[in-house]
């Protein structure tokens, strides 16, 4: 690696990532107020535990520690198995239903 | 690389229940895929067995306490107290799912697996020290009731409850995660003890309104799963809308471990920036019981009635999370016990009762019920009472105590305002009383068949449990008072 | 002493007829019953000739009932000079009643349920009255209300009897929450909720220091007491209660549970004595329920409501009493009003149970003849509770009236002219039943020896029952003196019963027009009265009403639609929702959820993070 002019930092300051995953979690939260599908509101879910694995791994990065590594590990497995469950209720949604609209979804209520 | 990297013997008898649940629920999901068509399956023997053996091993693990697994579990009084709570609550679901399961044809083995894991969540939770653990846990145990929220896959109301309860349950979980992550952040650790030490050693130095926030988004997170407001919106329609022996367990199981892991977090993690996060906490327990009662008070269908009563009995034990001593713990967990009783026991009287696609489940629907079935509204009076909170039954103790902690913590008003709340909600309980007790005969009751010995066991045993407590509180309070030091 | 018999007969009395009933016969249902109430009474009686004149409390500790920490709380037992009087009366009058009811019951469904929640009453009566500390009382309290529930609601056929359960139920939780209150507040402040240790330390307390707590606590029992004793605010539920069986209305809502509120005042006197206001506020409580109860009692053409409100008003009496300090005084009108107010009640069953279940009194008349036993025992209860000199109800109400005159001379006469309205409304309601000609259309006839057997004992008791010397017995305990007053003033009740009983012979028997008369002259007054100055109606337009519509309107409709429309919807869209309504709390709709999870997040946030901890 070449080395770098002094005065020019050696790589992105943690604060940006943390910046950056707060705006993906904010991003993703009015992504599941917003949006009517089902499945993107699902989605918008992901981008927020993606912003998540983002301060993890910053914060590792930061420590210079694993854990928070693996902790992105963690969540990412979750997810996955969250996924699978959340897609197969959709499914099942929309086999009762024939819609996604999330805004029909409404037969309880008071 | 530490050298006893190698867990010792005793640290999986640690989680020797856990480990139990975990083999025995995949051993039926592989016995049901190899089952043939017609053959009956024994899912709930089997899954009886497995919980038996799990509340042993959680009693014994309990005698044995300390840490497993680099303290990312610590087995304590409180934990084995909460563990065996959901176990029990896994218990009394199994029982009165039996004769649901077959009424609607539905495929009963992957119901127990499905309960098992849930319950492996819930258990972890109990018992998890690490931060970390408690978002595995909650995640484990939400995953597997999401699926049997909407167990019923034909039916519309169980989808719909499915599918607000995972779409809101991961929402609300991504926010605790992201807590979990700013406190990681600032501290360098998830370890509960960990988080305390570090805000106690450098409280100059640590950054409050950060901490602060990422205490309130782990909050949000866990007044979620316990339904409190106003995170509480998901509730009334999952219960409403999942089976009855789902609604039962829900209500119980995954709110007790919802809330031992709560309380640990914040009275231990959180401990040192309590002046920060009570008085939220106060007003949220204030509105928690105001909307639960007063919702509760117009509804017509039993489980959204019982839902909107459980947000109610969530503000209750929020009095006493607020009080945040070693009394107002053991009050949680001495509700937390007699509450799990009189409402699975209140949900499980409608479990046969509802007949198949739970076509009476309104409260007018029990008109007659005390000539037609005494048993069933005998012990269903007996559950009212308690929720009610007369004496000589669990819920009046548990309320005593909620209300005593909280005056010994100086809570005058927010006691005064809980006793007019409890006063207000006898109206509501009263009513199924007068519907059950003094109303003729109705379609439903003329029609009702008998109930099923499983539901008939969970009936008496939940309301022998609410009595003896009730009469005999100090059998269980004595544990609860001698495990309630989490406040280290 | 083996004081635990006491209670327990009366349970295991409970327990035979609750489960095996259905299969019982009457004969076997009624000696389990009876016999399980006499034993007891019988128990009570070889206590108290055992430990006569008990001039220490007789304490039994069975076992430790709660210990954790510094909270401990036995399973103890107690009889003393106050309790033993209440034991007796609840035994004894409760064994009456007990008789009573298998004649009055005898063609009722439910027969044996019927006698199982008399005794289960008994039982928790028992504990009320035995327990040796706040819990057991409170245990004790809250069981009788659900007793008195039960049995109010006996004739769950009628919707009205199922309606009038459930307000007395509920009007009984408010009062309830006061004395749960109190009851924490005792515990923080002596650390005990045993009588004994609580009574002790509030005594030693420094007098500075222990008026504003106590008037606190002290204020809170009277809530309580308001609400179980039928005092003003929370009388509205005893007259409905009357839609219960008679015996009911005799034993629980007349003689005995009514009456828990005076003892527990009198128990906790010794916090009491250190709250004078509190005392105040009960004594003008309770002159002005006595007074006002008294004013609606005129008017009440149903023979019961006539009764009942009377037992409001008498309540009212005994708690005039405590407040103006003459405990002894309200325990024992206490005693005589169980006895001739039973007797009232009995007697007004044996006139409806004669009359094929009529109540109203327009119906009634010239059942002199037809029913004399029952007419001569009611005139002597009516003696009694006008306060005719040498009858037990004299003897009482004179001690009070004189104690409220020392206090205060206006309560005395404010009393007086309650006790006057009391004999003109009380033997309205006889005169009018058994004077004239028979109006109705059934045929009345005496009632079975069973019920007329307990008539006459009450009569007697109504009559004599004055000479049993109570404030004596209490004066150890009390120790009050008992004030002289002017003859005139000690004279003037018996005055005001004379007269009360003239001008309603006047009314209702030498010229029966008069009344209708004078309710046409004063029709706006009169109806005010009869309706009970439409009290119940205020109630439920100012609170029941809105409590159910404000809990539909305000929680789920009342959110801001700019709040919850803006997030969900997107600026601009707010009005192409559904044309202005409000958006509810609680649509259905996820995204509205989620919508609520995230203003609530921001608000803890917002709380915790950046406002928290700055004060």
């Amino acid at each position: 690696m070449l080395p770098l002019p002094p005065g020019v930092p050696t790589a992105v300051p943690v604060t940006y990532y943390l910046i950056l995953s707060a705006i993906l979690f904010v991003i993703g939260g009015a992504g599941f107020l917003y949006r009517k599908n089902i499945i993107t509101v699902f989605m918008s879910i992901e981008l927020m535990l993606n912003a998540v694995n983002l301060s993890f791994v910053a914060f590792a990065y930061k420590f210079n520690k694993a854990d928070g590594h693996i902790y992105s590990f963690f969540v990412m497995v979750v997810a996955a198995a969250e996924a699978a469950v959340g897609l197969a209720i959709i499914l099942t949604v929309f086999k009762n239903r024939q819609t996604l609209e999330i805004d029909d979804i409404d037969s309880m209520k008071l | 690389m530490p050298t006893n990297f190698m867990p010792s013997t005793e640290e999986y008898f640690r989680i020797l229940p856990e480990l139990i649940l975990t083999l025995a629920g995949v051993l039926i999901m592989f016995l049901e895929a190899l089952r043939k068509e017609g053959q009956k399956s024994n899912a709930g023997g089997v899954t009886l067995a497995t919980l038996v053996a799990a509340l042993i091993a959680a009693v014994m693990a309990g005698g044995s306490p300390g840490p497993a697994f680099h303290d990312m579990v610590f087995v304590d009084g409180f934990g084995t107290f909460f563990r065996i709570l959901v176990l029990v609550v896994g218990l009394l679901t199994v029982l009165s799912s039996q004769s649901y399961l077959e009424r609607h044809d539905a495929q009963i083995g992957e119901y127990y697996g499905l309960l098992l894991f849930s319950l492996v969540g819930q258990s972890l939770l109990c018992v998890s020290n690490e931060l970390m653990m408690v978002f595995i846990g909650i995640e484990i145990s939400s995953i597997a009731s999401y699926i049997m929220a909407g167990f019923l896959r034909d039916d519309k109301r169980n989808n719909e409850s499915a599918l607000k309860y995972f779409l809101l349950g991961s929402f609300a979980t991504a926010f605790l995660l992201y807590g979990v992550a700013w406190i990681y952040g600032i501290t360098g650790t998830t370890n509960i003890d960990g988080i305390r030490q570090a805000l106690l050693n450098n409280l100059p130095a640590v950054p409050l309104p950060a901490v602060g926030a990422a205490a309130a988004l782990m909050l949000v997170g866990f007044a979620f799963k316990v339904s409190a407001v106003p995170f509480q919106a998901w509730a009334p329609d999952v219960y409403q809308g999942a089976p009855a022996p789902v609604s039962a367990f829900m209500s119980a199981g995954p709110k007790a471990a919802a809330f031992a892991v709560f309380t640990r977090v914040f009275l231990t993690a959180f401990g040192p920036i309590a002046n920060r996060w009570e008085p939220i906490l106060w007003i949220v327990a204030l509105a928690t019981m105001i909307v639960g009662n007063f919702a509760a008070l117009t509804q017509t269908n039993i489980k959204r009635m019982l839902a909107y009563s459980s947000i109610a009995h969530a503000g209750y034990v929020l009095v006493a999370i607020v009080a945040h001593s070693e009394a107002g713990t053991a009050a949680v967990m001495f509700y937390l016990a007699s509450y799990a009783f009189m409402n699975v026991g209140a949900f499980a009287a409608i479990v046969d009762y509802s007949r198949r696609n739970e076509k009476f489940v309104n409260i007018s629907d029990l008109a007659g019920l005390g000539q037609k079935q005494p048993f069933t509204a005998s012990m269903m009076t007996i559950y009212m009472l308690s929720l009610i909170g007369v004496p000589l039954t669990a819920g009046f103790f548990g309320k005593f105590y909620i209300f005593k902690a909280a005056l010994e913590s100086d809570l005058i008003w927010l006691t005064v305002l809980g006793l007019l709340n409890s006063a207000v909600a006898a109206y509501y309980y009263l009513r199924i009383l007068v519907v059950m007790w003094m109303h003729e005969p109705g379609e439903a009751a003329e029609s009702a068949p008998e109930a099923s010995f499983g539901v008939k066991a969970v009936l008496f045993g939940s309301a022998l449990a609410t009595l003896v407590l009730g009469i005999l509180p100090s059998l269980v309070l004595d544990f609860a008072n001698r495990s309630a030091n989490i406040i280290k | 002493m083996h004081l635990w018999l006491i209670p327990i007969l009366p349970l295991i009395g409970f327990l035979i007829n609750g489960i095996f009933g259905k299969k019982l016969s009457k004969p076997v249902v009624n000696i389990v019953a009876i016999g399980s109430v006499l034993l007891s009474f019988a128990w009570v009686l070889k206590t108290f000739s055992g430990l006569y004149p008990l001039e220490e409390a007789h304490v039994e500790k069975y076992f430790t009932w709660i210990s954790s920490g510094t909270f401990n709380i036995g399973f103890d037992l107690m009889i003393d000079k106050l309790n033993s009087i209440l034991l007796l009366i609840i035994t004894g009058v409760g064994l009456l009643i007990h008789i009573y009811a298998t004649g009055y019951m005898a063609h009722e469904e439910g027969y044996y349920r019927f006698f199982a929640y008399l005794n289960l009453f008994m039982f928790f009566m028992l504990i009320l009255v035995l327990g040796a500390n706040f819990l057991l009382l409170f245990v004790g309290w809250e069981g009788v209300g659900l007793c008195s529930y039960l049995l109010i609601g006996f004739y769950f056929t009628e919707k009205f009897a199922g309606d009038a359960g459930k307000k007395a139920f509920i009007v009984n939780r408010v009062g309830d929450f006061g004395f749960a209150l109190a009851m924490f507040l005792i515990f923080i402040q002596f650390g005990s909720l045993d009588f004994a240790t609580a009574f002790h330390a509030a005594e030693q307390m420094p007098k500075e220091t222990s008026c504003g707590i106590l008037t606190g606590i002290c204020l809170l029992l009277i809530l309580g007491a308001t609400g179980k004793s039928a005092q003003i605010p929370l009388y509205v539920w005893l007259p409905d209660a009357m839609a219960g069986p008679t015996p009911v209305s005799a034993l629980i809502h007349a003689a005995t549970m009514v009456t828990a509120g005076v003892y527990m005042v009198t128990r906790s006197h010794a916090m009491f004595n250190n709250a004078p206001i509190a005392l105040e506020v009960l004594a003008v409580i309770g002159l002005l329920t006595a007074f006002f109860a008294a004013t609606i009692g005129l008017a009440q053409t149903d023979i019961k409501k006539v009764f009942a409100y009377s037992t409001v008003s008498q309540l009212g009496y005994m708690f005039l009493g405590l407040g103006v300090g003459s405990y002894s005084g309200g325990v024992f009108h206490l005693m005589t009003h169980a006895f001739f107010k039973a007797l009232l009640f009995l007697g007004a069953g044996s006139v409806i149970h004669g009359c094929h279940h009529e109540q109203e009194m327009s119906q009634m008349g010239g059942l002199m003849k037809k029913m004399p036993v029952t007419a001569i025992t009611l005139f002597c209860a009516g003696f009694a509770i006008a306060g005719l000199p040498f009858t037990s109800g004299a003897a009482s109400k004179d001690l009070i009236l004189e104690a409220a005159y020392v206090h205060h001379p206006w309560m005395y006469w404010l009393g007086l002219l309650t006790a006057f309205m009391t004999a003109f409304y009380v033997f309205r309601a006889l005169f009018w039943t058994f004077f004239g000609e028979y109006r109705g259309h059934a045929h009345p006839h005496e009632s079975p020896i069973s019920m007329t057997a307990p008539l006459m004992v009450l009569a007697v008791l109504s009559l004599g029952g004055g000479f049993i010397n109570i404030p004596h017995w209490l004066e150890s305990m009390t120790h009050e003196h008992h004030p002289h007053v002017d003859t005139l003033i000690a004279m003037l009740p018996f005055a005001a019963g004379f007269g009360g009983i003239a001008l309603a012979y006047v009314m209702y028997v030498l010229a029966p027009g008069i009344p209708e008369q004078l309710a046409s002259t004063f029709s706006g007054l009169y109806r005010l009265i009869y309706n009970k100055y439409f009290v119940d109606e205020a109630y439920d337009a100012a609170i029941v009403h809105p409590l159910e519509e404000g809990s539909r309107e305000l929680l789920w409709k009342g959110v801001d639609a700019g709040i919850i429309d803006g997030v969900v919807n997107g600026a601009g869209k707010t009005s192409a929702g559904i044309g202005g309504v409000l958006r509810r709390l609680q649509s259905g709709s996820i995204r509205n959820y989620a919508a609520w999870v995230v203003a609530g997040s921001i608000l803890v946030i917002v709380a915790i993070g950046v406002m928290g901890g700055s004060h």
